[in-house]
């Protein structure tokens, strides 16, 4: 029962005629999966030159557009060498294909691919990042305009998404916070606490965790974490939304995306940043006691006193201070990559791509700039 | 119709569904649902929104579970079959869904271009060809092939993701929705696409639609279902004449009347 599941070729030449007569006869399955065989048998019998061409095509048991295509093909490429070419024997359904692949074949172009010159990719890179800068500078003057108006409204100013923001990317994000931190104060204890013992400065280790997670650490590693959760998740979010037309409907609502997806966002933020840096403070200042406790024998209480010697209130607020402008940055440029998300799917990976990797680069730069005012003011 | 490409098989319908129950979480979808689906036919599935027509659909395509009942195509049960063995089922089915699902970060051609690649041993030339010749074929310009679906409009989205579902030359096409959304002269040259490709290629349709006017044209059978039961299957004739509140309003409704007399005339 089981046929010629490919398509084959039998071939004769007869070189005792003028011109020379080439005899195909196709025989099998002459389908997309049958084909693959006799491709380039047939790409190379139709540079053969002889002038004259007789298929023979009683034999084909099936035909689709692809064997279709590869006939026609071939037909066409003898024919443009000028030999005559016939076809005989194919049933008539057979024939309604060839002639229905014959007429549209001629519209059928394989699409050229573009080619971009190095030159040439690299003005357009210059010119995307150009515009890229643009639009975050036009993006921040339209959510300062926004923040006015609401300002000058109060009413308008929608509770329940800032609520909605605060539940997810504060409270939600409390876990991951407080162990990072803790972590992080046992690991600065760790290794200061070899240090310190060397010069017998033991006590110190208060100075060393409590200076260094507050004005620094805290912040800048719970802006990170932030920018990994929620940067990202605005980014996916209304990159999303902008794709099935959802904001394009926001506006012909009568909703300004602005003041429903992006003002809650940044106002949640600025608010649940510095109070996720303060409980990183907490938790990472604990870290610290506890490996202070056991790798260099000071009590709690020594500890905890020694901490409010080396503390002042200025080192507190020196690091709290950078939350809220850090919060800001992370919440406009994760709202901005996802409204220059266009097209698909793959432009919502980038630009959330994107998001994370910029608001943690203008974040850190952010810090630095804070720490040379701070320097200046003798903070 | 290609003789040859037909398998020996128990029966000879293309789809034989029988007694087939299907449940979301606690809500019945479909209940003792049977159909056959014959070579050569254009079989529709019709009914009002949420009736479970896609959802039939997408049982029938393996990409939901029935909870009983059993589903052949081409001979084999779909239920509970893995994917290796599905493969060379999938392979002689094309697929082209309601918002045509095309692949948004390949071009047009790479999306046609992809199925040929993973499944055929053609050399990339050829493949380009056919691929070229496959976007001719459902109707859309030579240099569609090199956009993005995000570039196209609507009805260009809909031929693309007809030209991917042709891509293999399957025996079966399932359409789902394919002409909603498109203006009318789009959707009535889907109508004619449809008919040449079961014309020309033997292919054995079937399709989920409201459009009244593909069904008189193009549909050789039509089921028709509701809450899960099938009211009805016969040709749009048969139907027309079938006593049941709910058959005769989408027949003789406004828009159904305007379609039949439509049809009616082009007879």
């Amino acid at each position: 029962m089981k046929a010629i599941q490919v398509a084959q070729l039998e071939i004769e030449t007869d070189t005792a005629s003028v011109p020379t007569t080439v005899n195909v006869r196709c025989v099998g399955v002459w389908t997309v999966q049958g084909i693959a065989p006799i491709e380039l048998r047939l790409a190379a019998l139709a540079s053969s030159d002889a002038g004259k061409w007789v298929i023979d095509g009683s034999a084909i048991s099936a035909l689709d557009t692809a064997g279709a295509w590869l006939l026609h093909r071939t037909m066409r490429a003898v024919e443009q060498r000028g030999a005559s070419v016939r076809i005989n024997g194919l049933r008539p359904e057979f024939n309604t294909l060839l002639q229905l692949i014959a007429a549209r074949a001629a519209t059928a172009e394989p699409a050229a691919p573009v080619k971009v010159g190095l030159l040439a990719s690299i003005g357009q890179q210059a010119w995307r990042n150009l515009l890229g800068a643009s639009g975050m500078l036009a993006f921040i003057g339209e959510s300062a305009i926004a923040f006015l108006h609401s300002l000058a409204r109060p009413q308008r100013i929608r509770w329940r998404p800032i609520l909605h923001n605060l539940q997810t990317a504060g409270f939600e994000a409390l876990p991951i916070v407080g162990l990072l931190s803790f972590l992080m104060g046992v690991v600065i204890a760790y290794q200061g606490a070899d240090q310190l013992q060397r010069f017998g400065a033991n006590i110190f280790i208060a100075d060393l965790v409590g200076l260094s997670m507050l004005r620094e650490l805290s912040p800048l590693l719970t802006a990170i974490i932030v920018a990994g959760r929620s940067g990202s998740a605005y980014a996916a979010q209304i990159g999303t939304m902008k794709i099935s037309e959802e904001i394009d409907a926001l506006r012909t609502i009568g909703i300004g995306p602005q003041e429903l997806l992006v003002q809650p966002k940044i106002l949640a933020l600025v608010i649940a940043l510095p109070l996720l840096t303060v409980y990183a403070d907490v938790a990472g200042v604990l870290g610290g006691m506890l490996m202070a406790n056991s790798m260099l024998d000071i009590s709690f209480s020594v500890f905890l006193d020694r901490l409010e010697d080396a503390l002042s209130l200025s080192s507190f607020l020196t690091g709290i201070i950078k939350a809220p402008v850090f919060a800001a940055i992370i919440a406009l440029v994760g709202c901005f990559q996802g409204f220059q998300v266009s097209g698909g799917a793959d432009s919502v990976g980038r630009q959330t791509t994107v998001s994370v990797v910029q608001s943690i680069f203008l974040v850190i730069v952010a810090d630095a700039l804070f720490s040379i005012i701070f320097n200046w003011l003798d903070l | 119709m290609s003789t040859a490409r037909k398998q020996p098989q128990e029966s000879s319908a293309v789809i034989d569904i029988r007694a087939l129950h299907t449940r979301y979480g606690k809500a019945v979808v479909h209940e003792d649902v049977s159909l056959t689906v014959q070579p050569g036919e254009i079989f529709s599935l019709v009914g009002g929104s949420g009736c479970g027509k896609s959802t039939l659909l997408r049982a029938i395509i393996m990409l939901l579970q029935p909870a009983s009942g059993s589903i052949r195509v081409f001979g084999q049960e779909v239920i509970g079959l893995n994917d290796e063995k599905a493969l060379p089922l999938r392979r002689r089915w094309g697929v082209m869904f309601e918002r045509g699902a095309l692949f948004s970060s390949l071009t047009v051609a790479e999306n046609v271009a992809m199925v040929l690649h993973e499944h055929t041993q053609l050399s990339a030339s050829l493949i380009d060809e056919v691929v070229a010749l496959k976007i001719a074929l459902t109707g859309l310009p030579a240099d569609a092939g090199a956009k993005y679906p995000n570039e196209l409009s609507g009805g260009m989205r809909k031929r693309a993701a007809l030209a991917r579902a042709i891509a293999l030359d399957p025996e079966l096409l399932f359409l789902d929705e394919p002409t909603a959304g498109l203006d009318p002269l789009s959707a009535s040259g889907i109508d004619e696409l449809v008919k040449s490709l079961r014309d020309v290629l033997g292919l054995t349709i079937m399709m989920v639609t409201h459009d009244l006017d593909l069904l008189w044209r193009t549909a050789d059978r039509v089921a028709v279902l509701d809450k899960g039961h099938i009211l009805g299957i016969g040709s749009m004739t048969e139907l027309s004449k079938l006593d049941h509140p709910l058959v005769r309003e989408y027949f003789y409704g406004p828009r159904g009347r305007a379609a039949r007399e439509q049809a009616w005339k082009k007879k």
